[in-house]
């Protein structure tokens, strides 16, 4: 037989959900910050050790990349951070009006961002085929897009979810302030790739 | 939305516990019958056992393929087998042990035993749970099918470039190889991370993390270990797939690419994989030791230390596996005097339980049997660890049969051990009932005399320059009576591991039933009955000791109030574990399934045209749509905020 309980505290007056660290859902996107910011350390790391091993970076013939499109990229995602993070403190203070019009107002930076991303490949200047250093760059770009796609595809169906009767249960406001914080991992991230595709090949020139 | 008072719902306590309690948490916690059921579950316990089945099936095919090498070795210029399917076999060996094997069954021993240890009715995202076993099943079918197929992977365990790629392994066999890897990391990475959101917030009110059983301590250092060293294998392996099969260059050496770059990925990921296989297996260790010594482990504090340092240095060994690559004497040195500092904290460890035993009163029935061939093994294993730290010993013996000796003898010594005695441990928990002593103990002799018989002549035949990974040897050479001697030893160890499953079976049909607690262990899994019922314990248990059921020999202290007619369950603060919230855990679903199945549709097809990334995304992405979409009404929750 098992042991005969002893009660000693009641629980049934514990919140049944919380923001940050408290929530589990917290810690299982922390999780995958560390899975994906250690990929991306690793090939940033990759980057170094093909750029260790060259006379010049790109190697001979080849140019940097062109600025355009993803110093524009650059400044659209950083201005997306407003709206996040408007998003984000609604969502904590369950201010559902709010959530739903600045998800809506997030929707445009996506559609700018993904341009944007397509034609950053178009001025690369070297194509993934042509030597080590081509895929290196060809590679941080691509991860750094199954990233962004990822997060706009959940962003868009939380949005949805966001507009249905389940929009109010605080379940789905705890995911929405912790996709909020996703976003901000995912232009972290870009900010290093970006310097490495960009300007680093200008600098070590 | 209705807002319910706290006093509509009906929960667990004084009013609610016993039989009325358990119809009650049945009916919210089963799940539907059938194979119906056995798809969408979400029980951690159903999936562990799962896991764990199907790991000691590959432990059992990769096995076959030992004993086919052996057969192989045993005389030299033998023509049993063919260079081609020789160097299948090694690499199916040794993809399917590390891979399908070692690292998936002490995931799926952590998925069945910790939220049972630590006091908690279910694991944190279950449904991420069973989507893992699925793509794991994937993996390993896809590896095996294709082995079948006569396009098995030959270019060993750590396919090595160049000649793993385009140029000198052309056809779809090291593609194969590669995809494998992507199913089985998604799979790690996934349990990974269920285990460290468990631990940190699910633990039973009063386990602090200084409370941990030292199981679920190694456990969470695992977790950390595999989140940040899978990502590597996985990043190094897209790399060759993509140098395969759309001409990136990352490789290449004449296109500006390096072949030494996969070797530093593979083993950033590689070196640390084994402490993964290792650290649960200490945690095994301690558990048994604790047990049949009736004593705490001696230095908890030590042993915790021990197993974090160990994590931390697993990070800062990997390029000893590349001194035959050459280095700069400063790498030589650094890497030389970090691979003899893992030897500090294992060393702390291995005294730390011969000081338990010393000072407990040891049973010695046949887990403590397998602890002690432990010791003894991964002893020797380790002090030839440290002779290899040496660059110009491992110079002389690398890639030789003295290494080949050297890692059986640590992850036999240091994993299968242990794990053999875990299941024999937890085997009443799991079943109900016990496995027989007598059969235990001649299979328990069989397998460590007989390991013993296989393995240390191998460090000889090292020495006397034996290469590995030779599909056979020429006369003359003096190899000819330590091979036999090595292929005996290994058909025994088969026959033992025969006669182990034997027991296990038998056991499960007709072994003693086993009560809740029939070693009288101290740790909280023991206090629900054998097997657990599927919400695992009635109410949460309170803990205010190490051994809480050393401590509570005639009550199990509780907490009350959890709704039964939903599935709560209690978080915990991450450091002193106070109750803090009530979530819900998600109820079983079809879903995983189908990601799990459009994503292997993907993975498998992206073998063939680079466009089914692409096209294959938008299935997956449909099904995970589907997966976290709420199908239930709004919830009255919460009641009182």
């Amino acid at each position: 037989m098992t042991l005969p309980p002893r009660f000693t505290e009641d629980v049934r007056a514990l919140p049944t959900h919380a923001f940050g660290h408290r929530s589990l859902t917290w810690w299982g996107v922390v999780a995958f910050f560390l899975i994906e910011g250690t990929a991306f350390a690793l090939a940033i790391g990759s980057y170094f050790f093909l750029e260790g091993l060259e006379e010049n970076w790109p190697p001979d013939p080849w140019q940097p990349p062109g600025l355009l499109w993803g110093t524009l990229f650059t400044l659209v995602i950083l201005v997306s951070e407003i709206p996040n993070t408007i998003v984000k403190r609604a969502a904590e203070r369950h201010d559902l009006a709010t959530v739903r019009r600045y998800m809506l107002v997030l929707l445009p930076f996506f559609a700018l961002l993904l341009l944007f991303r397509a034609l950053e490949f178009t001025t690369l200047n070297v194509l993934w085929t042509d030597n080590a250093y081509g895929s290196i760059i060809w590679a941080l770009l691509f991860l750094h897009l199954t990233h962004i796609l990822t997060d706009i595809a959940d962003s868009l169906v939380l949005t949805a979810l966001i507009f249905t009767r389940h929009g109010g249960e605080n379940r789905r406001i705890v995911d929405v302030a912790e996709n909020a914080m996703y976003w901000r991992f995912v232009w972290l991230t870009w900010l290093p790739i970006y310097a490495l595709i960009y300007w680093v090949p200008r600098w070590v020139a | 939305m209705t807002v319910l008072s706290g006093r509509d719902l009906p929960r667990d306590g004084e009013d609610l516990q016993g039989a009325a309690l358990h119809g009650r948490l049945e009916r919210t916690w089963g799940d539907a019958p059938g194979l119906w059921g056995w798809l969408t579950t979400t029980d951690h316990k159903r999936i562990g056992k799962r896991y764990i089945v199907t790991a000691l099936v590959f432990l059992m095919l990769g096995g076959l393929l030992a004993l086919a090498m052996r057969l192989q070795l045993a005389r030299p210029e033998s023509g049993l087998i063919s260079p081609d399917r020789y160097n299948q076999l090694f690499t199916m060996h040794g993809t399917t042990m590390m891979f399908l094997f070692a690292v998936p069954v002490m995931e799926a021993m952590a998925i069945y035993l910790v939220p049972l240890m630590i006091g908690t009715r279910n694991i944190s995202f279950p449904r991420l749970n069973a989507f893992s076993y699925y793509m794991y099943l994937a993996g390993g079918t896809l590896l095996w099918v294709a082995f079948v197929l006569n396009i098995g992977p030959d270019a060993g365990w750590f396919a090595y470039v160049p000649l793993s790629g385009p140029e000198f392994s052309p056809g779809k066999r090291t593609d194969i190889w590669a995809q494998m890897i992507t199913f089985t990391e998604v799979a790690a990475l996934a349990v990974a991370v269920e285990l460290v959101a468990t631990i940190l917030k699910q633990r039973a009110p009063g386990m602090t993390l200084a409370r941990m059983p030292l199981f679920v301590w190694g456990v969470l250092v695992t977790a950390f270990m595999v989140i940040f060293s899978m990502p590597s294998v996985a990043l190094a392996s897209g790399m060759l797939i993509a140098d395969r099969l759309v001409g990136t260059q990352f490789y290449n050496q004449y296109e500006h690419g390096d072949p030494l770059l996969w070797q530093h990925l593979f083993w950033f990921f590689g070196h640390p994989e084994v402490y993964i296989i290792f650290v649960p297996g200490a945690g095994f260790v301690s558990q048994i030791t604790e047990t049949f010594c009736r004593r705490p482990v001696f230095a908890y504090p030590a042993m915790v230390l021990a197993l974090v340092t160990i994590g931390l240095l697993a990070f800062g060994v990997w390029v000893h596996h590349m001194f035959a690559t050459g280095l700069p004497r400063m790498g030589y040195s650094f890497y030389t005097a970090a691979t003899m500092a893992v030897a500090i904290p294992s060393g702390i460890q291995i005294f730390c339980w011969i000081a338990t035993i010393w000072d407990g009163r040891p049973r010695f029935q046949v887990p403590l049997l397998y602890v002690v061939a432990f010791i003894v093994t991964f002893v020797i294993g380790g002090l030839s660890g440290v002779m290899q730290a040496s660059v110009p010993i491992d110079l002389q013996v690398h890639d030789t049969y003295f290494i080949v000796a050297h890692f059986h003898y640590v992850l036999i010594g240091g994993a299968v051990f242990p794990l053999l005695g875990a299941i024999t441990y937890w085997f009443p928990k799991i079943t109900g009932r016990m496995m027989g002593e007598g059969l235990g103990k001649t299979s328990f002799w069989m397998i460590f005399l007989g390991f013993q018989v296989a393995f240390f002549p191998m460090h000889l035949l090292g020495m006397w320059g034996m290469p590995r990974r030779v599909y056979t040897y020429p006369t003359g050479m003096g190899w000819d009576e330590m091979n036999m001697l090595a292929t005996l030893g290994s058909f025994v160890v088969a026959l033992a591991v025969l006669l182990f499953v034997v027991n296990a079976v038998h056991s499960l049909l007709r072994g003693a039933v086993a009560g809740p607690n029939p070693w009288d262990a101290p740790t909280l899994e023991w206090a629900t009955p054998s097997p657990p019922p599927q919400y695992n314990f009635a109410h949460i248990p309170v803990v205010a000791s190490r051994t809480p059921l050393w401590d509570n020999r005639h009550h199990l202290p509780v907490v009350t109030g959890l709704r039964v007619d939903d599935r709560e369950l209690l978080l915990t603060t991450v450091m002193e574990a106070r109750p803090d919230l009530r979530e819900a855990s998600p109820l079983p679903s079809i879903w995983p399934l189908w990601a799990a199945i459009s994503t292997t549709c993907l993975f498998i097809s992206s073998i063939f045209t680079p466009w089914a990334v692409l096209v294959g995304a938008f299935p997956v992405a449909a099904a995970l749509t589907a997966w976290f979409w709420p199908k239930s009404p709004p919830s009255p929750e919460p009641v009182i905020e």
